[in-house]
């Protein structure tokens, strides 16, 4: 008995030993000599120099707010930040994407900037309408955009070349692009026409989009899967693997469609700008606007920068978020040439960024673009859709099977 | 309790006085022993116990976002029965377990009797052996879905020589659990074999010496003195790899893709576990999950304790 009693209270003792350890840490983001210290959470490592170098020109504004950044990679950022929030530890100001930010906003975890906008006079009109429309809930804007991506239709200039065929140009449809992924395929050389890949962004989602179809109704109530217009887009996507056109689903997970494309094996894709880097390094490649069905459409996604809810700075927040969707701040994102910025009429420095891709085309996709659809279980409806139209990819059953399977599961996702 | 008797207390000839002494200094040692052990038993207690009580609770709520949480009772439980792809996966576990546990137990014995002989570099021979165990499992499966990549990988180029078309080993619903199964094993010789190798080395000489005087040739020897003295060690590596049997997670996570046609034909129930919590966010049904998998391996592990008594021989 008295063995147990010691033990215990060793384990009781360690454990206060243990909570003293861990009491500094919830000190740092306070006030140090006068001085506010912000942190600011984001994940793509890519892009710290720029980030550096507006933390820089800000800190000459605004030399009292310190700013700290907290880089976590993207496969463990949404994990990291969901047990953040319910631990009310997230930090100041952070990065958002489209799929997170109604589950966040109807969570309460980061604030609504509408109020604050207003009061200093902070114009949203800065930015494409379609991003400040991805940010909105429930009227409420919530995030100030910071970059945008559309998609484009890459291609291989050689492999057109080799087969005669006209590089492709905004005067291109579905019918066009068929055409030309049947006379570009070369099964002795081992080159597909195009790649048919079972993406939403970039992919199944234009598509339905362009053929007059829609992902998610009006009132977040139901899913268009099951549509004749998004049925009849899908079978589009997936006649390219059923006759010969686009290497299959299962050679497209073993080695990525992106591989095959930047080592010529496929002429044609649909990718999207963060690609620039990689694929500028071949010069056979380039990019044109993506081909149009009964209209123009592309999906556009952007990230912002938004403020959580647990923030003990909020002014300080708020004039760092402010600067972040700044000219200034966007012009320093152009000229490192990583990411489109969002701030209008600031996209040109990006575009020359590399002179010799018709980076143009990505700018060009704004315009009539359509913000990925978000609601509140937006990760779970891209789990089910990626379990359901594999099958589909595949062709272990019928695009309508398929189909109906995937809106009955999102639909139930909906309800919740 | 029983007191095991001091050394002290036997030479001593005033028993009385030096008994009561050595329990001061008995209840003195337990303090200290006890300080000494507290860091690890911390760990124990937070990492260890007590998430396996709240898991246990968790198991009867239903998660929203951001740790709200509710009680709904056996819901969990009353989904676990229903839910196909959960039966699929424990099947998937179990054939991963019926192939890897025996085979690479039965290779690692063999290895391991053969590097305990006298051979020219056998050091050289354990650490190739061993490497696998060194290196990162993601490595491993980096390395391998190279290797059995369909269109350039180098098995299906091997194989392309003599004309033979090969399999999608990764993408082939029928194929690819076990494309993962000899990965697992693969990997798996090294660390086992060390531990054989020891249980060898504890093996008295002289058995093997009176073997050879009787005339016992080096079969005999393996099957009539090496298995029987070898059977706890056995013993200990078969709960041990069954238990990390049942808990596969990294190889597949890597190796199959989350788009790939094989998914459901290969995925674990710890992968599933990893699906509701991380993915799909439905962390009170991947609590259920876990429950239910401790149990399954608490059972069998106890079903292995009952039995080893038949064939395990202590000396």
């Amino acid at each position: 008995m008295k063995k147990w009693i010691i033990m215990l209270v060793t384990v009781v003792l360690g454990l206060i030993g243990l909570s003293g350890c861990s009491d500094s840490d919830a000190a740092s983001g306070g006030e140090k000599d006068g001085k506010v210290e912000i942190t600011y959470g984001f994940w793509d490592k890519k892009q710290v120099p720029a980030i550096e170098e507006i933390i820089k020109l800000f800190n000459e504004k605004y030399p009292d707010i310190k700013v700290k950044t907290e880089i976590t990679p993207y496969g463990q950022y949404f994990q990291k930040l969901e047990t953040a929030a319910t631990g009310g530890a997230l930090p100041d100001v952070l990065w958002m994407n489209g799929a997170h930010v109604v589950q966040y906003a109807e969570g309460k975890v980061i604030l609504p900037l509408s109020e604050m906008a207003e009061k200093d006079d902070y114009s949203l009109d800065n930015y494409p309408e379609s991003l400040i429309d991805l940010y909105t809930v429930d009227g409420d804007i919530y995030g100030i955009p910071k970059d945008y991506d559309t998609t484009g239709l890459w291609y291989n200039k050689k492999i057109f070349d080799e087969a005669g065929v006209s590089y492709p140009d905004e005067t291109w449809d579905w019918e066009k692009l068929k055409e030309a992924a049947k006379q570009l395929t070369d099964k002795e050389k081992g080159i597909w026409g195009y790649a048919a890949l079972m993406g939403n962004q970039g992919g199944y989602y234009d598509f339905i989009w362009q053929n007059d179809g829609y992902i998610i109704s009006k009132d977040s109530k139901s899913v268009g899967f099951d549509q004749p217009e998004a049925i009849e887009a899908l079978e589009y996507n997936v006649s390219f693997i059923k006759e010969g056109l686009s290497p299959t689903q299962a050679q497209m997970t073993e080695t990525a469609a992106s591989e095959l494309f930047s080592s010529g094996k496929i002429a044609m894709m649909f990718d999207g700008p963060w690609m620039v880097p990689e694929y500028k390094k071949n010069p056979d490649l380039d990019v044109a606007v993506v081909p149009q069905g009964k209209k123009r459409a592309v999906s556009i996604h952007g990230l912002s920068n938004v403020i959580s809810s647990n923030t003990k700075h909020k002014e300080e927040a708020w004039k760092f978020l402010q600067f972040l969707g700044s000219k200034e701040a966007a012009e320093v994102y152009a000229k490192t040439g990583t990411v489109i910025p969002a701030f209008n009429g600031t996209q040109d420095a990006w575009k020359e960024s590399v002179p010799n891709l018709n980076l143009q085309a990505f700018i060009d996709g704004a315009e009539y673009s359509v913000p990925l659809p978000s609601v509140e279980n937006t990760g779970e409806i891209w789990q089910y859709e990626t379990d359901v139209l594999k099958k589909a990819w595949s062709e272990e059953i019928s695009i309508e099977e398929a189909a109906e399977e995937l809106t009955k599961k999102a639909n139930e996702a909906l309800s919740k | 309790m029983k007191e095991v008797p001091l050394q002290t207390e036997v030479k001593s000839a005033k028993r009385i006085k030096v008994s009561s002494l050595a329990k001061t200094r008995k209840r003195s040692d337990y303090f200290w022993a006890y300080l000494m052990i507290a860091p690890t038993m911390l760990g124990l207690f937070i990492f260890y116990l007590w998430p396996i009580v709240q898991n246990f609770y968790f198991s009867f709520t239903e998660w929203g976002a951001f740790g709200q949480y509710e009680w709904t009772g056996l819901d969990n439980y009353k989904r676990l029965l229903e839910d196909a792809t959960l039966l699929q996966a424990f099947k998937n576990t179990s054939i991963y377990i019926i192939f890897t546990v025996p085979i690479g137990i039965f290779l690692s014995i063999i290895v391991a009797v053969l590097l305990n002989q006298n051979i020219k570099g056998k050091s050289i021979y354990r650490t190739l052996y061993f490497l696998p165990v060194i290196t990162m499992p993601a490595a491993i499966a980096m390395v391998w879905k190279w290797l059995y990549n369909a269109d350039y990988g180098m098995f299906n180029y091997l194989l392309s020589l003599a004309r033979i078309e090969g399999p999608q080993w990764v993408s082939d619903p029928n194929i690819a659990l076990y494309s993962i199964i000899a990965v697992a094993i693969w990997s798996g010789i090294g660390y086992n074999m060390v531990i054989f190798l020891s249980g060898l080395q504890g093996i008295p000489k002289m058995y093997y010496e009176a073997a050879e005087i009787d005339g016992a040739g080096p079969v005999t020897v393996f099957f009539k003195i090496t298995l029987p003295l070898l059977s706890p060690v056995i013993f200990f590596v078969s709960i041990m790899s069954l238990i990390g049997a049942f808990q596969v997670f990294d190889l597949i996570f890597m190796m199959i893709g989350k788009s790939s046609t094989a998914l459901e034909s290969t995925q674990s129930i710890v992968y599933l576990f990893y699906q509701h919590a991380f993915v799909l966010n439905d962390k009170g049904y991947a609590a259920a999950i876990a429950v239910l998998l401790l149990a399954v391996i608490l059972i069998i592990t106890a079903i292995q304790m009952v039995l080893q008594k038949k064939w395990v021989h202590y000396d």
